[in-house]
């Protein structure tokens, strides 16, 4: 099958599997049962937004209903609530709101298209969050925030584990070898939210790193060098947490595949030729080893989007994850439906460009 | 009936590999260490009530975040090595700095004393016991690892804790690889139509971000659960979370077995298709199942963890070491406390232990590792 017929395929069959996706989505969050208090971490930073802490504990602490903090507030009226409720669709049943929903959400205008106006066709509205911010808004900011992140933690992971997999591979049970096996086995066992408490110490104790957030609040008055160093500062600790299990596990299958490869038979016929072990190694040996990591890459995009979700939110990073669970935990629906959606497509997403990767690298991959 | 004639070689090739493998990794020490920590945990745990001074509940709200007591060998009046004892530690309010401290009333000792009489429990879950490996007379307190907020031993808790973190995982894998075995054996098996459906149920599953369905999940638990079954809906969900990955899998094996020679024999004889499925197909993917087992175990306590972490799964007053860790969001509590850290050690140790004995499964199964070694 070509490549672009299988793109086609591939999409074509996940559209009815995020549509499913988006009917379970929705019967979680708005399904009718009653939810107790649900006792809410306090956060690393107590003291900077403590204020800000205190009203979400309260809110936390009601049976999870969208307008339960409304309903004690004793100043707003009876109208005003059901004003409310109308505007958020709750007094709708529930596969009414989940139509309202969809079709909010799916509006196409082809007739746009012979208006010459190829942007107007497909405008998605995904609604408005509880607190009557747009969500398309809130999902994009936090989105950059979280690619931001992945980048540096993929981009460092990589760079780092490669060299350290072959590394350890041309070097199989010396020293060197054992001591980079027993670190990533470390790293791989190591719980990220154990790590990230860690780091937060480690903030704390030395302060030279800021907890929490993605700038400084004297952000806008920096230089534009300034304001780099500033978003960079903020990523390091968190990226430093991620990087260590992401590190871990494509060090050891770097190492694993390329020991696999050095006992192939062609490595041999290679040596025996003649060839310089450099060319054995990098030209035929490491080549072929690296395929398989192809996939994971793919995989990994999409992991370490809802991976990161302990971490941010124990390190208080405003990223895609943090704002999953807060969403999540005060069934902002709208919220969480366009997170949910938007990170099942990315994995999806990811596993097609992984696949269609691999076939690039490896044509002897058949796509079916 | 059970027919017995088609009983196909490749499955007892299988248990001799599996036999050779076990006879490897019998020479290899790290993996060595990792049943030996394995085993202490497990066995720990099992006697917790005997391990532990306390019950996970017992607290004392007075002696709230107090600090490890301290345990004296040297007798204060002669100077000489002694049994060792403890003092009694009383809250003291300091009005100038307006903070708490412990401070030791030194008039009388308690020794610590071995096979102390204590709290009652059921060793095991059924032999009513009183007796503790150690303690001390009241109204003195050992805590080994200091009190949490509440005024509870952690040390004591952190055994109470390991019983929901280190069993979550393996009762959720009793769900998952039955289910995901069978679902994978049918799908692959039949194939057509069945197949495809089965499939994209599996992919819809699959196509949720885990830690997202996880908190979804875990976040509309209703409430008013006992413990009992807030537990049993933890092990569900973590359940829920996993099967499909392994159904696929068991899939792909099934297809690669299903058009051998012994299956159309069986066929031709007229076994029904589930018992083809349950005693010829499946025992073929056992090797990968074992090595998919260990591997899959520290996910599980990985998850369980995280969610109670993050105040989703296991709920106070019952102890997990997620949940211990809870109260180590604070920064300051662990610059102040690092002993509460413990329970993030206790499960770093476990994984580890996990992954190293799967990993050194897996490579004496992989007959492509046989050069290496």
């Amino acid at each position: 099958m070509s490549i672009p017929v299988y793109i086609v395929k591939r999409v074509a069959v996940s559209v009815p599997i995020l549509l499913v996706v988006s009917v379970i989505g929705f019967t979680l969050m708005r399904y009718d049962i009653t939810l107790g208090p649900i006792d809410i971490p306090a956060g690393i930073l107590s003291d900077k937004n403590a204020s800000w802490r205190v009203m979400d504990q309260v809110r936390f602490k009601n049976p999870i209903d969208p307008m339960a903090n409304l309903k004690q507030n004793p100043a707003i009226s009876k109208a005003a609530l059901d004003q409310e409720t109308r505007r958020l669709g709750l007094d709708k049943p529930m596969h009414v709101q989940y139509w309202l929903w969809l079709t909010s959400l799916l509006q196409f205008h082809p007739e746009a298209l012979f208006k010459g106006n190829v942007g107007g066709f497909f405008t998605p509205d995904l609604g408005k969050t509880f607190n009557g911010e747009e969500v398309f808004g809130v999902i994009v900011s936090r989105a950059g925030n979280t690619l931001l992140l992945n980048v540096f933690v993929l981009f460092f992971a990589w760079l780092i584990a490669i060299p350290i997999g072959i590394y350890a591979a041309l070097n199989w049970r010396k020293t060197s070898d054992r001591l980079m096996t027993t670190f990533t086995a470390f790293g791989m066992s190591f719980p990220s939210f154990v790590l990230a408490l860690l780091a937060a110490v480690f903030a704390v104790q030395t302060g030279w790193f800021p907890l929490g957030g993605i700038r400084s609040e004297s952000f806008d008055t920096l230089s534009l060098p300034g304001k780099v160093w500033d978003i960079l500062h903020h990523l390091i600790l968190p990226g430093l947490v991620l990087t260590v299990g992401g590190l871990s596990s494509i060090q050891r299958q770097m190492r694993g595949n390329l020991l696999d490869v050095l006992a192939a038979e062609y490595i041999r016929t290679a040596r025996a030729k003649g060839l310089p072990e450099n060319q054995v190694i990098y030209r035929h040996a490491v080549r072929t080893a690296i395929n398989p990591l192809v996939t994971l890459f793919g995989y990994e995009l999409a992991a370490l989007l809802s991976g990161a979700l302990l971490v941010e939110t124990t390190l208080n990073f405003p990223g895609l994850g943090q704002l999953m669970y807060k969403s999540v935990i005060e069934t902002d629906t709208n919220l969480v439906m366009a997170s949910l959606l938007m990170s099942s497509a990315l994995l999806v997403l990811g596993n097609l460009a992984s696949d269609i990767l691999l076939k690039f690298v490896d044509p002897r991959i058949e796509l079916d | 009936m059970a027919p017995r004639t088609a009983q196909p070689e490749a499955t007892a090739a299988q248990a001799g590999a599996l036999a050779r493998a076990v006879q490897k990794l019998s020479h290899d020490r790290i993996v060595g260490v990792a049943v030996v920590v394995l085993v202490l945990l497990y066995f720990s745990i099992a006697v917790a009530g005997f391990l532990a001074p306390y019950s996970a509940a017992w607290s004392s709200r007075e002696m709230a975040n107090a600090p490890p007591t301290p345990i004296y060998m040297i007798d204060a009046g002669s100077g000489s090595l002694t049994w060792p004892y403890v003092f009694r530690y009383e809250k003291t309010f300091n009005p100038d700095t307006f903070s708490y401290a412990y401070a030791p009333l030194r008039e009388s000792t308690y020794p610590v004393r071995l096979f102390h009489t204590g709290e009652p429990y059921k060793l095991l879950g059924f032999i009513p016991l009183n007796v503790h490996l150690f303690g001390v007379d009241q109204p003195a307190r050992i805590s080994l690892l200091g009190n949490d907020i509440n005024g509870r031993d952690i040390f004591s808790r952190m055994f109470y804790g390991g019983q929901v973190s280190l069993t979550i995982g393996f009762l959720s894998l009793l769900i998952v690889f039955p289910i995901g075995m069978i679902y994978g054996g049918i799908s692959g098996y039949f194939g057509g139509k069945l197949d495809n459906l089965m499939m994209r149920v599996a992919e819809v599953v699959m196509s949720i971000p885990t830690y997202f369905l996880l908190v979804s999940l875990a976040a509309i638990l209703p409430p008013g659960l006992s413990s009992a079954e807030r537990f049993t809906m933890v092990i569900l969900i973590l359940a829920f979370i996993g099967w499909a990955s392994l159904a696929r899998v068991i899939r792909g094996m099934v297809l690669s077995v299903k058009n051998q020679e012994f299956i159309e024999a069986a066929r031709a004889m007229g076994v029904p298709s589930f018992w083809i499925i349950v005693r010829h197909i499946l025992p073929q993917t056992m090797s990968y199942v074992l090595v998919a087992v260990t591997l899959s175990v520290p996910g599980y306590i990985l998850a369980e963890s995280g969610l109670s972490f993050l105040g989703l799964g296991i709920q106070q007053p019952d102890a997990s070491w997620g949940n211990m860790l809870k109260e180590a969001q604070d920064v300051s509590n662990i610059i102040n406390r690092p002993q509460m850290m413990m329970p993030g050690f206790l499960i770093f140790l476990a994984v580890l232990a996990f992954n190293v004995i799967g990993d050194a499964l897996r490579d004496a199964l992989d007959p492509k590792s046989a050069i290496r070694r």
